[in-house]
């Protein structure tokens, strides 16, 4: 089987999610990459050197600047005509863009894969995970989205694609990307960081967010991410919410403060390695998944835990 | 401009969903079910809509069993105007809803269609930009925000490193995101009101849409369990944990 991989990119280089649905691909068969954007040689280079990487498919234009699906989807329904599956990682681009392909190809989308089974099954979280169906795709192509945390990511280094211009330009008829509000960052992204520490509505407002978990994150070298609560409460951005509809994450660290485990938190972070949880109520279902669970005022504990470290 | 919203009878957000012993899917017997929250918030847009003036006309439809009548109701109770129920007992998935969704509009014609980003029982994020791809139109999908303005819809959209506004010419497709909007309780008064609204029941059989499945689930399971580990008494001891974890000098 030949696949088509979605490079996910930003700031001339891969995002690990590429990494992911890279190795979810190779399980398939034949690894091609799709680079698209503006000005995007260096990208092309970085994605040729992936281990295992056959062709690296170039679209380098203008119309391609922000990935806008009404663009992107008819490149990709061409390029389609000799591939055999379209794998994208199930990032805010990918979700954007595979079904779109899924449609025009006349061919039911296999959303979140967490493995593949065989040539055409794969299971994939239903209900915020609480249940993980195996499915089986009738479709003569394939069209999925891989989630990230399921998957190793391919290296980096080892590859030696070959890299083919695209010359068709698609453009994208009524849409036109007016501007992005990109949070900007010093710490590592929540899904890729190794440790992640995650603030709730007990932290009451915004500063005692701020003042509260970024010491304890910045001293663990961890990312900042955040329950639904605490993102409805404006005291972060939507980027930092982790949770079924927010980011999928699962590092080697998770640190819960003040959250109480909804469910639907739950299904962003239960694969996390170990995960540890700063509550004042013992009952809190978050203590139902900690490894190690710490009951009291997180004013006191996170401060007091943050000069210790 | 008239409004066409999708919405979809699933099992309540408060609910835990269980497996059936036997793996052939959840058990929905006897569980509460309602309208799935991010169709709740496209109802809710569209009457925000309608009430700035930029709507004349809310017609909700749902692809489902006799029972997402309920579901229509609910919305008309909140404050659409009329709406379709496309009966089937077969599991209809997102590629033949949008297949039914696309046979809708063209009898419609709506100016915009709001749908919820993603269906809380199969999580599939699809049915909204697989209509837009059968429409030939633009999408706006997990937006935060609306706006219409002459031809054009201004979206703001949550994306993985923070916000992105598109502009889109209508008619346009958009999905609704958690915090575009919290949707209204339907007063009691309403939902006396909702009983007269206009309800037309189809078959998919009517929009020529063939609805076979094309993935085949095999089995559905329990996801693998975490299980409770310890409490530490205090930050010394988890300090220790965590140097033992490797995570802290």
């Amino acid at each position: 089987m030949k696949t088509l991989v979605w490079v996910e990119h930003e700031g001339g280089s891969l995002k690990d999610a590429t990494l992911s649905a890279v190795t979810a691909a190779a399980k398939l068969g034949e690894v091609h990459l799709l680079v698209a954007g503006e000005g995007v040689g260096a990208v092309a280079d970085a994605a040729a050197k992936v281990a295992g990487v056959g062709k690296v498919h170039v679209a380098d234009n203008a119309a391609y600047a922000h990935a806008l699906p009404e663009a992107v989807a008819p490149l990709v329904v061409d390029l389609m005509s000799h591939h055999d599956a379209f794998v994208a990682p199930a990032t805010s681009n990918g979700k954007n863009i595979a079904p779109r392909v899924a449609a025009l190809l006349d061919v039911m989308q296999v959303s979140e894969i967490l493995s593949v089974e065989g040539d055409k099954t794969f299971t994939r979280p239903i209900y915020a995970g609480n249940a993980i169906a195996t499915v089986k795709s009738n479709d003569a192509k394939l069209v999925i989205t891989v989630r990230g945390t399921a998957f190793e990511k391919a290296a980096r280094e080892g590859g030696s694609g070959t890299i083919e211009a695209v010359s068709t330009v698609a453009q994208g008829e009524g849409s036109k990307f007016v501007g992005a509000e990109i949070s900007k960052s010093e710490r590592p992204e929540l899904t890729s960081a190794k440790i992640i520490v995650s603030g709730g509505r007990a932290l009451q407002n915004s500063e005692n967010f701020h003042a509260i978990i970024e010491p304890l994150a910045d001293k663990l070298g961890a990312a900042v991410g955040a329950s639904r609560a605490a993102v409805d409460a404006g005291y972060v951005p939507n980027d930092y919410q982790v949770g079924q509809t927010g980011k999928i994450v699962a590092p080697e660290v998770y640190v819960a403060v003040g959250i109480s485990g909804a469910i639907q938190h739950l299904a962003g972070m239960k694969d996390s390695k170990t995960i540890i949880a700063i509550n004042k109520d013992e009952d809190a279902p978050i203590f139902q998944v900690a490894d190690i669970g710490l009951v009291g005022d997180l004013f006191k504990i996170v401060p007091e835990l943050t000069s210790k470290l | 401009m008239r409004l066409v919203v999708p919405v979809k009878r699933v099992i309540d957000y408060n609910v835990k969903p269980r497996v059936k012993m036997d793996g052939t899917g959840v058990d929905l017997a006897n569980v509460k079910m309602s309208m799935n929250p991010f169709d709740e918030i496209a109802v809710e847009e569209a009457i925000r809509c309608n009430e700035k003036g930029k709507a004349t006309e809310i017609v909700v439809v749902s692809v489902g069993p006799a029972k997402a009548q309920g579901t229509c109701r609910t919305a008309l109770a909140m404050g659409a105007d009329r709406a379709i129920l496309i009966q089937t007992d077969d599991a209809v998935e997102p590629l033949a809803v949008a297949k039914l969704l696309k046979a809708v509009a063209d009898e419609e014609q709506p100016g915009l269609i709001i749908l919820g980003k993603q269906a809380i029982d199969d999580d599939s994020n699809q049915t909204g930009q697989m209509l837009a791809a059968l429409m030939g139109r633009p999408q706006g999908t997990f937006a935060s925000k609306l706006e219409i303005e002459g031809g054009t819809a201004t979206v703001i959209r949550e994306v993985d490193g923070g916000l992105e506004t598109v502009a889109l010419s209508l008619p346009a497709i958009v999905t609704t995101d958690l915090r575009l909007n919290e949707p209204r309780y339907a007063s009691l008064p309403n939902i006396m009101k909702a009983k007269s609204k206009p309800l037309a029941c189809r078959a998919p059989a009517d929009y020529g849409v063939d609805i076979t499945p094309r993935l085949e689930t095999i089995k559905v399971s329990e996801p693998p369990k975490r299980v409770a580990g310890i409490k530490v008494a205090d930050v010394d001891e988890l300090v220790a944990k965590l140097k033992a974890l490797g995570v802290a000098a």
